[in-house]
């Protein structure tokens, strides 16, 4: 009974991201935001480098349950290479789609494997492990400075 | 399967109902009890017949709300053998009651280099306060160390209380590690040293009889609803002597004897503790709680608890690859059991369980410095009223079971 409930939560492609993440480690000499999740103590840090007003390198290190260590995973795929105007966009989708909310079938495109983790909204205890990673890349951005300041209508 | 069913489920209206589609299976006692209907029907039949505010009308309708409010104080008295009605007050948590503490007995009493001895498993209620008066008084706080199979080690409590000591603050009950602490012996150390034991009873009054004065605990803190009382009701025992040197904490409304422009004088004990309106319906709930707990009866309660507590770690153990923290041993383990499935993440845990309806607390249980001692970040626990059954953590392994298999192949 209870596994094939699972298996809406736990999609093959976010349990392959948890069991092998991608761009996790540290990185020398970049910059990085460490936020912990206060209902179970999880702790994460995300580091991003920002050259040519691109996000050239971006990882994540620590240690969470399947839900954050897959979005923080897949969060490195979407960000990486994307101007930090663009990953702004892409963190304000991100959001609206674990709320709940429709976001545009473009947008959806444009969050890759990150989009398949819309399924958390049906799981509201499990948002803030979904937004950890993405508060943390949030917050980098608005240290490195640049166009974070834009209006979101 | 087909045993007869536990006799007093009936009585708590929130066991038949579903979770995902699947029977509601509670397993967090120790985060709230259940109510039973007695308790529901009492805050009702407060609103519905004797509503009024307590302490101040003259009118027939008031008298009724104050006498039944200060009935509870009687009861709540008895319930923990207090020598007079006198030394219970009411607050709104067991947080707000040791938070009084601290703000009026440490504010006057803990000084620059004193020391406050706790145990490494306090709940972040009885500690977290006190690290605040710490910091403010440049006091000192040294924790009492476990033993390996997870108790209190006395030996280290009998180093670290000398006559340094000014105060030692300590759980009855560990809601994560789910032993009882020898509150006696403590209390007697502590005394010994000319200092005073406050006791956090929160996970132990709706699981054994206590009695504050065979503690001899100087202040004993609990709420009510973790006793099948409503939330928002929490009570402070103090000895007499120790309340009567007390500045208030709140002032206001209710506490006063006389009021002129510059100075006040204030009510009786327990009354000058209790400023502002109280959470009457509340003290009404926590009476109706008292009174079912004493039908129900000590020898039930523990028979019913000790036997599910034994099911669930024997059946835990049963499972490979799982990890308990606390004592092995039913003898020595209270309802609350915290353990981890090696390698799935407790998040993960509670959220398959919850799909099977197996409500279960997964997180650091307010107790992060016991978390970091234990070297996890996080557990599952589950925990046990006597209104549990052995189907239902027969339900909880089996869900844990599928658990592991989905998340481990």
């Amino acid at each position: 009974m209870s596994l094939l409930k699972l298996n809406d939560l736990y999609k093959t492609l976010i349990l392959d991201h948890a069991q092998h993440p991608h761009h996790h480690g540290q990185l020398a000499d970049v910059p990085g935001v460490t936020l912990n999740n206060p209902t179970c103590g999880d702790v994460i840090q995300v580091q991003l480098a920002v050259q040519r007003n691109q996000i050239e390198q971006i990882a994540f290190s620590g240690t969470g349950c399947t839900i954050s260590q897959a979005s923080a995973s897949v969060m490195t795929d979407v960000l990486i290479h994307q101007t930090p105007a663009q990953a702004q966009q892409l963190l304000h989708d991100f959001s609206q789609l674990i709320m709940g909310e429709t976001i545009t079938a473009t947008a959806k495109k444009q969050l890759g494997d990150a989009a398949v983790l819309g399924t958390v909204a049906e799981f509201p205890t499990r948002i803030r492990c979904a937004m950890l990673a993405w508060h943390a890349a949030e917050q980098c951005l608005a240290q490195i400075g640049g166009p974070t300041n834009e209006s979101k209508s | 399967m087909g045993k007869p069913t536990n006799p007093y489920r009936a009585d708590f209206p929130i066991l038949t109902t579903e979770v995902n589609g699947e029977p509601l299976t509670y397993l967090d006692s120790a985060a709230t009890s259940q109510k039973p209907q007695a308790v529901i029907d009492a805050i009702t039949h407060y609103y519905t017949t004797s509503n009024a505010n307590v302490h101040r009308g003259v009118y027939t309708l008031a008298a009724q709300a104050t006498d039944q409010y200060e009935a509870v104080r009687d009861q709540v008295a008895a319930f923990i053998h207090a020598k007079k009605r006198e030394e219970v007050f009411f607050t709104r948590s067991t947080t707000e009651s040791l938070n009084w503490v601290v703000q009026t007995y440490g504010n006057q009493n803990i000084h620059a280099g004193d020391e406050i001895v706790l145990t490494v498993m306090e709940h972040h209620s009885n500690l977290v306060p006190w690290q605040q008066l710490a910091h403010r008084k440049q006091a000192k706080l040294r924790y009492i160390q476990l033993t390996s199979d997870g108790q209190l080690d006395l030996a280290d409590a009998k180093r670290l209380i000398t006559d340094k000591t000014k105060l030692v603050a300590v759980v009855q009950t560990s809601n994560v590690l789910g032993v009882t602490n020898p509150v006696q012996q403590l209390a007697a150390l502590a005394h010994q040293h000319g200092a005073i034991i406050v006791v956090d009873g929160a996970q132990a009054v709706a699981h054994q009889p206590v009695d504050v004065q065979a503690l001899d605990a100087d202040f004993y803190a609990f709420s009510g609803h973790k006793m099948l009382g409503p939330t928002g009701i929490g009570i402070l025992y103090g000895k007499y002597s120790l309340l009567a040197q007390l500045t208030p904490a709140q002032f206001g409304g209710e506490m006063i004897d006389n009021v002129d422009w510059q100075t006040t004088t204030f009510a009786a004990i327990p009354q000058r503790f209790e400023a502002g309106t109280p959470n009457i319906s509340g003290v009404i709930g926590l009476g109706a709680a008292i009174t079912y707990l004493q039908q129900v009866g000590w020898p039930a309660i523990q028979a019913q608890e000790q036997q599910l507590t034994k099911h669930l770690l024997t059946g835990l153990t049963a499972l490979n690859g799982v990890s308990i923290y606390g004592p092995l041993d039913p003898a020595l383990h209270g309802p609350v059991v915290a353990f981890n499935l090696n390698g799935v993440h407790p998040h993960d845990v509670a959220t398959g369980l919850d799909m099977a309806g197996v409500e279960v607390r997964a997180g650091h249980h307010c107790a992060q410095p016991l978390m970091q001692y234990l070297q996890v970040s996080a557990t599952v626990r589950a925990s046990v009223m006597f209104y549990n059954t052995t189907a239902e953590v027969d339900r909880l392994l089996a869900a844990l079971t599928e658990v592991k298999e989905f998340f481990q192949g």
